[in-house]
């Protein structure tokens, strides 16, 4: 097992870029070249130098600093959006695939409702009902996931309950919740692994939308998508703006995408044969 | 003689050809689309700045410099004590549905607007109206319950136009006027078009067709006008871009005045906010110079109180809390306000306060200030802030010209109570001689900039963008209008 | 199969009575007051009253709900309380913009993604097939909004060629309308492409490694014919149904997409009525949006159950 995963590229990469974004984050907690929200009305809209690695904005703020407070900020909101994903679909999916029948039928119809609304409008909605800010945009983001897991998790948990040695624990008088526990969650958390990875990346995608359109984490705390939306107005006079914000996006994105791949491929040998 | 003919025709041709080229329809550029064109109906300055001395017109309007002027009142006689208004008004005006305009149209209009179930925004100009009267078709007779030094000013606000009383009820989408332009179409989202109306009382306007266009957008604005697509913005989004216009010939850049007294209101009655002190310290940390400078790209001009520069009487208190971080810290100091204090400051949309904020949170936390951000709707902006008064501070540019009673009124969000100013205000409302009115005006901002019920921070500039060859545009924004009446194109 | 489809209609209509429930009272807990925003700060107490009165917002809640679903049910979607004209006509306007947006979205998506994965797939391996599943890997990461700023970037400012923003509508001619639509369905549409491209070449690669296929193989078909007479149609069941998932993204794009380019879609619309409480045409685009994707995934559910041959069989 081991071996293989070192001969798996994408794994290599995703994990690396991954990893450097995770410590970014962490250093920006401790340490950037400028404070991040420190303004600096003479030097506005400056373009890269030894000074300012990637710039200043148009307050004069170091975009290099804002980058990498972005990063703190955008891991964080994804974070936890996934967590409260996964807190309550994992549980509401395993539930299903326990209690076959109407709780089953229940739990999922409520995910096809839940799928009718585009994502990223019930988002808007939400943000809009409960005011712009990282704690709505991460509850907004994790609402859409709990569907995603609880789907996930039905599917996955539905063919380890037909096994038998869970039939023999069930016999035995074994709870459902027990069973479920001890049987069930560890036969499957590699699925759930990988699902959860494709989920943070697109949480950081929805992170950054919501952002965009001012729904997302609020100033003077940095935010890529509030970057590029800013520098949309200044887009005549600084198009480097942005540039480098966006790439921030794309790099976490695909950091975690190619771990989510390689991960799979480490986990389905029969997808492997696919890719 | 056939050959004659021929020539002339061709010549007639040729002239018609030459007058087709020069132009006479004008597009012009708005941020915000109206949310319908009923000014009687409505608070919105999109309203307004489409159909204000184009398709409505009141007994009254103002020019581009903030005068009165006669309208569909062509003269009016006061008597000496204030209470009656007499206005002689113009004889065979109809409006654009063909309804005849004379006294009873005043009746209505005005009755609608004071009515119990109006829907005027602004109810409060009709307040002091008593009575109107119609002593013939074309005279009509307006008395006061108490003399109103600013009644002819207020009866040519956009609220207080006349509208026919077969189609008011239809006015939001169908806007119904006497003025020199009329409706024709509405593309919801993206503009409102108006052609010439030729049986206006008036002399003719020179365009034929103006277009107002819808683009909130400040790098949509900025491409919509370098194409060509939009002949003026006369309330450019994007000050930003303007170096890049003022570099090219085709265009004209006009920075003009606007009425927006743009502030950080507080909360009054909350505390720390209730400590003068507190007001002072958050004003002194404040340089409005560098304010202007990065939120606005240096368009807007430093106020003391609240009053624009452009408007008669105004007095410079721009002085009275220079900017000065040590002592705005000694000031907290003494008023017990420990450093890392934390105050939420509510931003609406427009750039002005949401780019205002991060600036003002920037200097704030020079004097241990920590200012929480909240960008609001206009929505939430008006019902938890005006309406509820539930907040601490607030960025906001108040637009309507000469609103200097807000601050006397018994309920306002500000909370601001001043028994000293309230008084000063009745007295100015009374003054019926012009040199004591000047007088009072400027003792009301002195009192204001005293207390400092609110940081008062710059007047909005009016950064308009137009095709260089465009005359007549109004440069001021004495009140919300784009008066295209007297616009015209160079040849 | 009437049984089939009727129980699936049932339930789609089920679900769109939910999801009406859920956007009506969703929207009774959002603070402000529609009649207070559209009088503004001058306004006294008893207009605001007197305006709710006449935008029936001071009835019962129960009655307004009825109220409005009867009025859909009939094709009556209300009136604006901003606007003041029929949201019907509001959305007409719209919809102009978004769909012909997301069809050609769609349209672009598919046409640059099957090629690509089947080609992909046929050289698998291979650098060709490195290459392009490399820039597909970077195509998925990339947010629609920050592509379509990079898309005005160069084509828009650095070549003038394409406009910035706005849209021209319909009146001038399809071309400058359509003109206008091209960055901002390139930008919706290649992330999607991306992803679409993925799918294909993992279906193909599939399908070609299954017995039918192999069997044609030792009958002497060729390996192209093989390709594309059985692997690529028996591949194409995943692809049509992840196109049908797609568009519900799309919508949901188009939202953010539209306000990049500022075009007057369905998108901006629901910013602009939330931002003014125009409930009622919030709640009429919300409700249309997730009754359309329920209705394009019912659709995509029978395309596929049509086009998957085992299951034609038994049908």
């Amino acid at each position: 097992m081991k071996g293989s995963a070192w001969r798996s590229p994408s794994l290599l990469a995703g994990a690396a870029i991954t990893a450097v974004m995770v410590a970014v984050a962490l250093l920006s907690l401790v340490w950037t070249p400028y404070r991040p929200t420190a303004m600096d009305f003479v030097h506005r809209l400056a373009p890269p130098s030894a000074v300012h690695p990637l710039g200043t904005d148009s307050f004069g703020r170091d975009v290099l600093s804002m980058i990498m407070a972005g990063a703190q900020s955008s891991l964080t909101v994804a974070l936890i959006a996934v967590a409260v994903g996964a807190g309550l679909g994992i549980p509401l999916g395993a539930l299903a695939a326990a209690r076959a029948g109407l709780l089953d039928d229940l739990v999922m119809r409520g995910c096809d409702l839940a799928f009718a609304f585009p994502a990223l409008l019930t988002a808007v909605m939400i943000t809009a009902l409960a005011g712009p800010g990282a704690g709505n945009a991460m509850l907004a983001i994790g609402i859409f996931n709990i569907p995603v897991f609880a789907r996930v998790t039905r599917g996955a948990a539905r063919g380890v309950w037909a096994r038998e040695y869970v039939l023999a624990a069930r016999a035995a008088g074994r709870g459902d919740a027990a069973i479920s526990v001890v049987h069930v969650l560890p036969n499957i958390a590699a699925v759930l692994m990988v699902q959860a990875t494709i989920q943070f990346a697109l949480a950081i995608v929805a992170d950054a939308g919501l952002s965009y359109v001012g729904l997302g984490v609020q100033p003077p705390q940095p935010s890529w998508g509030r970057m590029l939306n800013e520098a949309q107005t200044f887009i005549w006079r600084a198009p480097l703006l942005a540039i480098f914000p966006g790439l921030a996006i794309m790099l976490a994105v695909l950091g975690l995408n190619l771990l989510g791949d390689g991960l799979q491929d480490l986990l389905d040998p029969r997808l492997r044969r696919a890719r | 003689m056939k050959r004659m003919l021929l020539a002339l025709a061709a010549g007639a041709l040729l002239a018609g050809a030459g007058a087709a080229q020069a132009k006479d329809t004008l597009t012009l550029g708005m941020v915000l689309e109206p949310p319908h064109l009923d000014p009687t109906a409505g608070a919105a300055s999109a309203i307004r700045e489409v159909t204000y001395a184009n398709i409505y017109e009141g007994l009254t309007r103002i020019d581009r410099t903030g005068a009165v002027q006669p309208a569909l009142a062509e003269s009016w006689s006061v008597s000496p004590n204030g209470l009656t208004y007499s206005f002689k008004l113009v004889a065979g005006v109809k409006f654009h549905d063909g309804t005849p305009f004379d006294c009873s149209v005043v009746q209505f209009s005005y009755g609608r607007a004071m009515a119990p179930d109006s829907v005027n925004a602004q109810k409060q100009l009709f307040e002091p109206i008593a009575g109107i009267a119609c002593p013939d078709r074309f005279t009509a007779v307006v008395t006061l319950k108490r003399p109103s030094a600013l009644f002819l000013f207020d009866m040519g606000w956009g609220d207080a136009v006349m509208v026919s009383p077969k189609s008011a009820a239809t006015d939001k989408t169908n806007p119904v006027g006497t003025g020199p332009f009329r409706f024709r179409q509405w593309v919801h989202g993206d503009r409102v078009e108006l052609e010439r109306n030729p049986d206006y009382w008036g002399s003719q306007p020179k365009l034929k067709a103006v277009t107002f266009k819808f683009v909130s957008d400040p790098s949509a604005a900025t491409a919509a006008v370098l194409a060509g697509d939009i002949d003026a913005f006369p309330l450019f989004p994007a000050p930003e871009a303007i170096d890049q216009f003022r570099a090219d010939k085709r265009f004209a850049v006009h920075v003009g005045t606007t009425e927006g007294k743009t502030i950080v209101a507080l909360n009054n009655a909350r505390k720390p906010f209730d400590d003068i002190r507190v007001r002072r310290a958050l004003t002194y940390a404040i340089d409005r110079t560098q304010l202007i400078e990065a939120a606005q790209s240096g368009f807007g001009k430093p106020i003391g109180s609240h009053y624009v520069p452009t408007d008669p009487g105004y007095v410079d208190l721009t002085g009275t809390y220079p900017y000065d971080p040590a002592k705005a810290k000694a000031l907290l100091a003494e008023a017990g306000v420990k450093p890392g204090t934390e105050i939420t400051l509510m931003l609406p949309p427009p750039p002005y306060a949401r780019r205002g904020g991060e600036v003002i949170a920037a200097m704030w936390e020079q004097v241990g200030i920590r200012a929480k951000l909240v960008p609001i709707e206009w929505a939430q902006w008006l019902d938890q802030v005006f309406k509820r008064t539930d907040y601490d501070a607030t960025i906001i540019s108040h637009t309507e010209a000469r609103d200097l009673d807000i601050y006397a009124r018994d309920k306002y969000y500000f909370n601001y109570h001043s028994d000293a100013y309230r008084a000063l205000y009745q007295t100015y409302v009374q003054a019926v001689d012009p040199k004591a009115q000047t007088d009072l005006i400027g003792a009301l901002q002195k009192k204001l900039a005293e207390d400092e019920p609110n940081v008062f921070l710059f007047a909005l500039a009016a950064v308009g963008v137009a095709d260089a060859r465009l005359r007549g545009l109004w440069e001021n924004q004495p009140i919300p209008a784009n008066d295209v009446t007297g616009v015209s194109w160079a040849e | 199969m009437t049984g089939f489809l009727l129980r699936r209609l049932l339930i789609l209509l089920a679900t769109l009575i939910a999801a009406s429930l859920v956007v009506f009272a969703v929207l009774q807990v959002l603070p402000g007051d529609p009649a207070a925003i559209m009088l503004g700060t001058g306004a006294r107490p008893d207009t605001v009253a007197a305006l709710r009165h006449r935008l029936g917002l001071d009835a019962p809640l129960a009655l307004r709900y009825l109220r409005w679903i009867a009025g859909l049910a009939t094709g009556d979607f209300g009136i604006s309380y901003t606007y003041s004209v029929p949201v019907r006509t509001l959305i007409g306007e719209r919809v102009l913009v978004s769909l012909p947006l997301a069809v050609l979205a769609i349209v672009l998506s598919t046409a640059i993604a099957i090629p690509v994965g089947v080609l992909a797939a046929a050289r698998r391996g291979r650098a060709a097939d490195a290459a392009m599943m490399g820039v597909a890997q970077v195509g998925v990461a990339i947010p629609n909004f920050w592509l379509g700023l990079l898309l005005i970037l160069l084509f828009a400012i650095r070549l003038p060629w394409l406009p910035a923003s706005g849209f021209p509508g319909w009146d001038g001619g399809a071309w400058p309308a359509l003109r206008a639509l091209i960055l901002p369905a390139l930008a919706l549409g290649l992330p999607q492409g991306a992803i679409l491209a993925r799918v294909t070449r993992a279906a193909v690669i599939e399908t070609l490694g299954e017995d039918f296929v192999r069997t044609a193989r030792a009958w002497g078909l060729s390996r192209r014919a093989a390709l594309w007479r059985h692997a690529v149609p028996n591949a194409l069941v995943p692809v049509v149904t992840l196109i049908g998932l797609q568009f519900s993204f799309l919508l949901a794009g188009t939202v953010i997409v539209e306000n990049v380019f500022t075009l007057p879609g369905l998108g901006r619309l629901v910013f602009q009525a939330i931002a003014q409480r125009d409930l009622i045409v919030v709640q009429d685009l919300v409700v249309l949006l997730a009754g359309s994707v329920i209705a394009v995934n019912f659709v995509v559910d029978l395309v596929a159950a049509w086009l998957d041959p085992r299951q034609r069989l038994a049908a």
